[in-house]
């Protein structure tokens, strides 16, 4: 049963296991540089958990195949988390733009991109 | 025909001339203003007409492309959205006009793309009020926190560093909130809002449904700076310039807390929540963390801004407690805590603004009585905007603590009507902090000279500009108003919000 419940979900392990190291890499990291990486993870990993509640086995890319039949959706996989998907990552493209447009500007006043550096400098 | 697109119309009036704005900016920098303060205008009849729509025919639904709700996206204007949009334009017009000159004085290189991106944060605050699906939400939640981040840069030397925080936890917020989108979508099957709570009831026992709930609450709780998801607000509102700081603490958290009402009280149904998860439970003790510490700390700062951003957290926290109290009444004391904060809080941050342009500062430590003859009229303004917020009768702020307390009263949450109560005395503590300097004789500024029992001497007239000063004295009059109207407003406008679960 345990097993059962670790083995049969690799996928959403997997997912949590890059939430968690992006969410560790946002918090925790001292250089500001590492947090944004931290953050395209933690992003990426929300990303390819829609991309993997879209999956089915036994199924195909959502265009219409004359051979399967436009009946049955149990032939295609679900094409909305897809799309959605694309709108998430803009989203994340124009947020790590905002970031790294912040950081330039940061490293131009303070001259180092280490928190703990910066800190002392901002006093 | 135009009633039919009401839902949309608001948000697009900002949006539009929002990317226009850089393009028209490039060539006549100085249309920037006009043009932005022209939409901001257009949008208030708008919303005005929306909401006497809403009142007197019930909800507006449009659908986007044609396509029906649950397939397509829908927006829809409730009675709380249209009532919420409304007070968005109305305080980001007079902000607007109030922030010419401040833009003028804080920023004036910057200004095109500060009018761009007040429009941007705009038309993401009223598309999330009017949306009806909840990923088109997290889009819009997205365009305003983008624009936020930008906003809160433009400030003084610190403020990047303060922006780039906002934006490493705002993601955090915003990532969470898609993540639990995701569960209920699952699960559900779909992301329009009236169609998800029609199904939720018969899912609300899957352990998904509720591990995604509690991901939206909590992502929501950060763009709200609900205790203890507060901690990046008092920089990024203090470093912000002015005109930033004005338009983003009244209305920035009160958005996460319509989200946060919308989700609770809309789409999942109170009462069958409370029975699985505690989760209005939580929010609430969570609301009393945050007025008592909000409060506290409010009385430690030194700064008139910073003081103000921590006195936010303590109003997010009533805002808070009347929803987790789950009650009409406590529903209803949120909302109007809502738009009183509101306002509030955006007369007192154009205090702030009036200060900074005509001061050059806004310590606390450094105002003293000669203020009171300076700037006499941006000092009433601050002494009406902290009567409201200790909630004094006959201003709005009294009104919205009562119904707070009422709605304690009616679940029988006696703490909660005790925190209400020694929130206000906190308030009190810091306004009256700051009032006392300003119009007791016995307070020296550090460079000013003692003038404790001599005559009033000449004073020099320091008040701001009328452009500045009348935004700041229609806020301030506009909080006796509400005061006196509250009652009407309670019964024909608040009303009509209370969603089904709670009654």
């Amino acid at each position: 049963m345990e097993v059962e419940f670790i083995a049969g979900h690799n996928l959403y392990w997997i997912i949590s296991l890059l939430l968690l190291v992006g969410l560790y890499g946002m918090l925790a990291k001292r250089n500001l540089v590492k947090k944004l990486v931290g953050m395209n993870i933690f992003q990426t990993s929300i990303i390819l958990f829609y991309v993997a509640i879209a999956s089915k086995r036994n199924a195909t890319v959502p265009v219409i195949d004359a051979a399967l039949g436009s009946v049955d959706p149990a032939h295609y996989i679900n094409p909305l988390p897809h799309t959605l998907m694309l709108t998430a990552i803009v989203v994340s493209v124009a947020t790590t733009g905002v970031g790294f447009a912040l950081l330039i500007s940061i490293f131009r006043r303070y001259r180092t991109l280490d928190e703990d550096t910066l800190l002392k400098r901002m006093r | 025909m135009i009633e039919a697109n009401l839902p949309l119309l608001v948000p697009l009036t900002f949006l539009i001339p929002a990317l226009l704005i850089p393009l028209i900016g490039l060539r006549v920098p100085g249309a920037a203003y006009p043009l932005a303060l022209a939409a901001v205008a257009a949008s208030i009849p708008i919303a005005g007409f929306g909401l006497f729509r809403v009142i007197a025919g019930g909800p507006v639904s449009y659908t986007l492309g044609g396509w029906e709700a649950p397939i397509g996206i829908e927006f829809v204007l409730d009675p709380l959205a249209s009532f919420l949009t409304l007070l968005v334009s109305v305080v980001s017009c007079l902000v607007l006009i109030h922030a010419r000159h401040v833009v003028s004085v804080e920023h004036p290189d910057k200004r095109v793309p500060y009018y761009s991106l007040v429009l941007l944060l705009l038309a993401g605050f009223c598309g999330i009020m009017a949306t009806g699906d909840l990923f088109n939400l997290y889009v819009f939640l997205e365009i305003s926190s983008l624009a936020g981040y930008g906003l809160v840069a433009i400030g003084d030397k610190r403020s990047p560093v303060a922006a780039y925080r906002y934006l490493i936890l705002g993601s955090v917020g915003t990532g969470f909130y898609l993540l639990g989108t995701g569960f209920i979508y699952v699960m559900s099957g779909s992301l329009n809002m009236a169609d998800v709570a029609r199904i939720l009831p018969h899912i609300l026992d899957q352990p998904p449904v509720l591990a995604g709930l509690i991901l939206m609450v909590t992502g929501i709780g950060l763009k709200t700076a609900l205790f203890p998801l507060h901690f990046w607000l008092p920089d990024a509102y203090s470093s912000a310039p002015s005109s930033s700081s004005a338009l983003l603490a009244p209305l920035g958290t009160k958005v996460g807390a319509y989200v946060l009402i919308r989700i609770l009280f809309f789409v999942f149904d109170p009462g069958a929540l409370e029975q699985r998860v505690p989760i209005t439970s939580v929010i609430a003790w969570l609301s009393v963390g945050g007025v008592l510490y909000g409060s506290l700390m409010a009385l430690a700062q030194q700064e008139l801004k910073r003081m103000l951003a921590y006195s936010s957290v303590a109003q997010i926290g009533y805002i808070g407690l009347g929803l987790g109290m789950a009650t009409p009444l406590g529903f209803v004391g949120a909302v109007l805590h809502i738009l009183n904060h509101a306002l509030m809080k955006a007369a007192l941050f154009l205090v702030a603004g009036n200060l900074r342009v005509q001061l050059g500062h806004s310590d606390i430590a450094a105002m003293d009585h000669r203020l009171s003859r300076q700037m006499p009229w941006s000092m009433a303004a601050l002494v009406v905007g902290a009567l409201s917020m200790i909630g004094l009768p006959p201003t709005a702020g009294f009104f919205s603590k009562w119904y707070l307390v009422l709605g304690g009263i009616q679940g029988s949450h006696w703490v909660f009507v005790a925190v209400i109560l020694l929130g206000g005395l906190l308030n009190t503590l810091y306004f009256f902090r700051v009032i006392e300097r300003v119009y007791l004789p016995f307070w020296r500024g550090p460079s000013g000279r003692a003038a404790a029992n001599g005559g009033p001497g000449v004073v020099e007239n320091r008040e701001a500009r009328f452009s500045m000063l009348a935004p700041t004295l229609i806020l301030a009059a506009a909080l006796l108003v509400l005061g006196l109207t509250s009652s009407f407003l309670v019964n024909r406008v608040i009303h009509p919000m209370i969603p089904a679960g709670l009654l």
